[in-house]
Formats: structure tokens, C-alpha cells, sequence
């Protein structure tokens, strides 16, 4: 059963010359309940605003999005958006107030929250830094506090816009494979934009190639049929799947240097 | 703990620099009863502080201080609130704020006396009035400064409008507020002195004035000493509310 639904969404910005810009045309894509979908484009090509729509902050210029079914109206706690900076974390809160944030929102009791609060702690590995506030946490463990905050509030969905993009490869690495183990035990449908077919191949279970921007829309899927073994980056499999995504985007990150330029 | 041991010890040495530099200064360079020592200015404190004058005036003006402030930042944050998050209120009130604040307090002085009269309705008057302005600038600017991920999240964590603006934009903007705050505090000094110097019965400008006539310069340097002591002080206590709330993640110190 899909649980998003896109037809034909288009979203224009209307620069303050009075001119237009095509963002994306007629997007349209279907996301499975469960799966955990790679949406993968160059820089500028609209991935960003799709996951911006996806989330209600922006709304769409024509075409529809649903989420089981019905029309999304602004942003809502079915779906939890974990950002690429730390700017989304609120300085004045400790790691488990930031996790609480979302319940305290919405009300269940206080015992209620810190038992939540705590499990999805311990889930993305902060178990015992409850007390901390952002300044006193490293980027990766910022992002965990984001990912843990997002879960608590329980949503149908994670809306995650390049989350591992500012941090150091290692960091990085680590948190792909705890991003994978977390999906895989609470089997959340994930949207993941990326511009690293790596980090697809390792983590998606389809990835949708964009075309360059502007007036961009999905160029093609590639389904990523790997086991965890196959999943590392020097696996034949995860090579040839790796080429099939490759051979998509190429033409496209050269269409996008020559608009840059 | 060391390195702020050695930091408290530059202090401490940078504040007994200023007095060494006047005691030489008062002692060689110009050595006249117009310019004290800081011996003789030190005993005149101690006699009125013993006798109880100095406590009288630094009540009164710090009284007058701390009413005006209250009223300013009372009516200053709900204003900087409203301003920096609704742009028709905005617009409504900039030519207000725009156009008031070019206008100092000091010059507002004859006019307060004239409509409140010599006492306290002026002085807090014009404390409200030069501290309301800058608050107000700050808060608003605090609230516009706030980034959209902190809202955007909230938001799709389930706050409302209403949630999103006392759990998300009051807080951030709380660091700005102090900012605005202590620059005020800093702006309430300087037009307390000056009104008092100009229309007052009583308060440290007041004590200013009238050491003038009987040529009291030592009584002139207590009172200054004061005025750089309070304020120092409340300085202070700004810098450390700025830093114990925000310090650890806000780039407002």
C-alpha cells in the first residue's frame, strides 16, 4: 500500500523581478508504507523543495500530495522532518527536553513522555546524555538528538533532507548503519534526499534519480535489491548497482556544471 | 579555574592601574584642591556613607533607576514582540520607534519636568522613555533572527501557533531581550544624572550639583565613583543573566 502519494506537483517561485522559476514539473511518486526511498539529484535540481512540499512547508504550486489517502495542509506531526544543520535544535533545551518537545506539544503525561523520551534516547545511542544541550554535543550527535526527537512524537513517516551531509566521513559512516538498524526496528517509512549515491545504495530500498534543474522531475527509479553484506562499498553487487545509478545521473551533474556556469 | 583565577587577577590589576595613574596624576601633575586624591575622595566616601547621606541619594536616583526600567521593559518587550512578528504592526509602529529614539532622552528633559513636574512622575518618565525604545529594537530583532528550522520544526512536531511562539520564538529572542536590556540599563544612567543635574530635589546628579556650589569637588568624586560602581554592577549582573541563560548556545553575549 503507498502511504505518499505525489501526482504532477509543480512548485514555481516568483522572484521579485516578477519572473518565474520552474523548481520542479509535474512530479509525480508513490512511496510504499515501510520503505525507505532515496530520492537522489545534483545540487539545484529541486530535491530540497520536493521534501519541502512532502513536509507542508511549502505549498505545492499545482498537483496534489496525500499521504494515506488524504491531502496534506501544512506541516503536521505525521511527518517528522530531521534537518541537515543544527539550526532546527533549540539552544535552551537539554537532550531529553528536545526528545519530550513533540509530546509535550501534543500532551500525554509527564511519566508517559520521559519513559519515550528515554527509549528513543537509548535507541540512537545517547543513552545517559539526557542532560546535555546541543552546544555541549558533537555534529553526530546532534543529528542522533534530531533523529531521537522525530521518532519519540511517533510519525508515519521521516522526512530526512541530507541529515549526514555536514559531517565528517566516519561520523557519517557510523550513521548510516545506525540509521539503518533504527528503520529496520520501528520499520518507518523513510523519504531520504541525498546528492551521494553512496549513501543510497547503502541505505535505500529505491532510490529516484532527479533530473538536473530547473523544471525538474524524476528521471528514473532503480529498485536496490542488496542484503547488509552486499551493502559495502566494495561488494560486485553494490558496484553494478552503483554503475546503474551512476550511468542515470552522469549526463544529468553535467547538465547541471554547464547551467551553473 | 586557573585560567580564570589569572583572569580575575588582570582585573584586578587593570582596576588598580586607573587608581594609580589618578593618585599620581592628583598627587605631581596637578596638585590642587580641584583635583583629589583618591585617599581624601576614599574618606569622604566613608564619611557619607557613615553619616548616611550617600545611601539617601544612591536609594533615591537607584529607585527612579529601577521603576523607569521596570516600565520600560514592561511595555518595551511586548512591543518588540509584536513588532518583529507582524509585519502590519510593524509598519504601523517603525515610524514611532524609527523617529523617537533619534531623539535623546537628555533633550526630552524640560519637557518632562514641564508636564510631570520636578519630582519623581519626570525622572521616570524619562527612564521609561530611554530605555523603552532600545528594548523594543532588540526584542524585534531577536524575534526576525529566530531560524526558520526551529519553527519549521516545531511545527511538524505538532506545535501550534500559538506553542510555536512561547516554546520556540520567546525563548530564542530571550538573549536578544537582555542585550537590549543592558544597553538600556547603561542609557539609564546617563539620563537619571542628567535630569537630576537639571531639575531634581534629591539623587546623585542632585549631589553633583550642589558639591559644585560649595566647591566639594572630593563630594563631586564620591558621587561619580558611585555612578561608575552601580553601574559596573548592573553590567554585571546583565553579562552573567545573558551568559547563565544563553551563553552556552547563542552567539548574543
Amino acid at each position: 500500500m503507498s502511504l505518499v502519494e505525489l501526482s504532477q506537483v509543480s512548485k514555481v517561485y516568483r522572484s521579485l523581478q516578477g519572473s518565474d522559476y520552474v523548481a520542479v514539473r509535474d512530479f509525480s511518486l508513490e512511496i510504499q508504507t515501510g520503505e525507505f526511498f532515496c530520492l537522489l539529484g545534483t545540487s539545484g535540481c529541486g530535491k530540497t523543495t520536493v521534501l519541502n512540499m512532502v513536509a507542508g512547508f511549502e505549498p505545492v504550486s499545482s498537483g496534489d500530495i496525500r499521504i494515506s489517502g488524504r491531502p496534506i495542509s501544512g506541516p503536521a506531526a505525521d511527518r517528522g522532518v530531521v534537518f541537515q544543520g543544527d539550526d532546527s535544535l533549540y539552544g535552551w533545551l537539554t537532550a531529553l527536553g528536545t526528545v519530550e518537545f513533540g509530546l509535550r506539544m501534543r500532551g500525554p503525561p509527564a511519566a508517559e513522555r520521559h519513559r519515550k523520551a528515554h527509549h528513543y534516547l537509548e535507541l540512537v545511542g545517547l543513552r545517559g546524555q539526557g542532560h546535555k544541550h546541543p552546544s555541549e554535543l558533537s555534529g553526530g550527535m546532534k543529528q542522533r538528538i534530531q533523529i531521537a526527537r522525530v521518532l519519540a512524537n511517533e510519525p508515519q513517516m521521516l522526512l530526512m533532507d541530507e541529515p549526514f551531509a555536514a559531517l565528517d566521513a566516519h561520523t557519517r559512516a557510523d550513521m548510516q548503519r545506525e540509521l539503518k538498524r533504527i528503520c529496520r526496528s520501528t520499520g518507518k517509512t523513510v523519504l531520504f534526499i541525498t546528492h551521494d549515491i553512496d549513501e543510497a545504495i547503502i541505505l535505500a530500498d529505491r532510490i529516484g534519480v532527479m533530473h538536473a534543474g530547473p523544471a525538474s522531475k524524476l528521471k528514473g527509479i532503480v529498485e536496490v535489491d542488496l542484503g547488509d553484506a552486499e551493502r559495502e562499498r566494495t561488494h560486485d553487487r553494490f558496484v553494478a548497482t552503483y554503475r546503474k545509478v551512476h550511468e542515470m545521473i552522469r549526463d544529468e551533474v553535467a547538465i547541471a556544471l554547464q547551467r551553473a556556469q | 579555574m586557573r585560567k580564570s583565577l589569572s583572569n580575575f587577577g588582570f582585573y584586578i590589576v587593570g582596576f588598580a592601574s586607573l587608581f594609580l595613574i589618578w593618585y599620581a596624576a592628583s598627587a605631581w601633575l596637578v596638585s590642587s584642591v580641584l583635583f583629589p586624591t583618591p585617599w581624601k575622595v576614599l574618606l569622604k566616601a566613608i564619611e557619607l556613607a557613615l553619616d548616611g547621606t550617600l545611601w539617601d541619594q544612591v536609594s533615591v536616583s537607584l529607585m527612579r533607576i529601577a521603576s523607569g526600567f521596570a516600565g520600560g521593559t514592561l511595555i518595551g518587550i511586548p512591543l518588540g514582540l509584536a513588532i518583529g512578528s507582524f509585519g502590519p504592526v510593524r509598519r504601523l509602529l517603525e515610524p514611532y520607534t524609527e523617529f523617537l529614539r533619534f531623539i535623546p532622552a537628555t533633550a526630552m528633559i524640560t519637557v518632562a519636568v514641564i508636564w510631570f513636574g520636578i519630582g519623581e512622575g519626570s525622572k521616570i518618565f524619562l527612564i521609561i522613555y530611554t530605555t523603552v525604545f532600545i528594548i523594543i529594537l532588540n526584542t524585534a530583532a531577536g524575534v526576525s533572527a529566530v531560524a526558520p528550522n526551529k519553527i519549521r520544526a516545531a511545527r511538524s512536531l505538532g506545535a501550534g501557533p500559538a506553542q510555536v511562539f512561547f516554546f520556540v520564538a520567546l525563548p530564542a529572542t530571550v538573549p536578544y531581550i537582555l542585550t537590549g536590556m543592558r544597553l538600556a540599563m547603561a542609557n539609564s544612567f546617563v539620563t537619571i544624572v542628567a535630569a537630576e543635574l537639571v531639575a531634581a530635589n534629591n539623587g546623585l546628579g542632585r549631589m553633583i550639583w550642589d558639591s559644585r556650589m560649595y566647591m566639594l569637588v572630593d563630594q563631586i568624586f564620591v558621587a561619580l565613583l558611585t555612578l561608575g560602581l552601580l553601574g559596573f554592577t548592573a553590567d554585571r549582573l546583565f553579562r552573567w543573566g545573558i551568559y547563565s541563560f544563553a551563553g552556552r548556545f547563542s552567539p548574543v553575549t
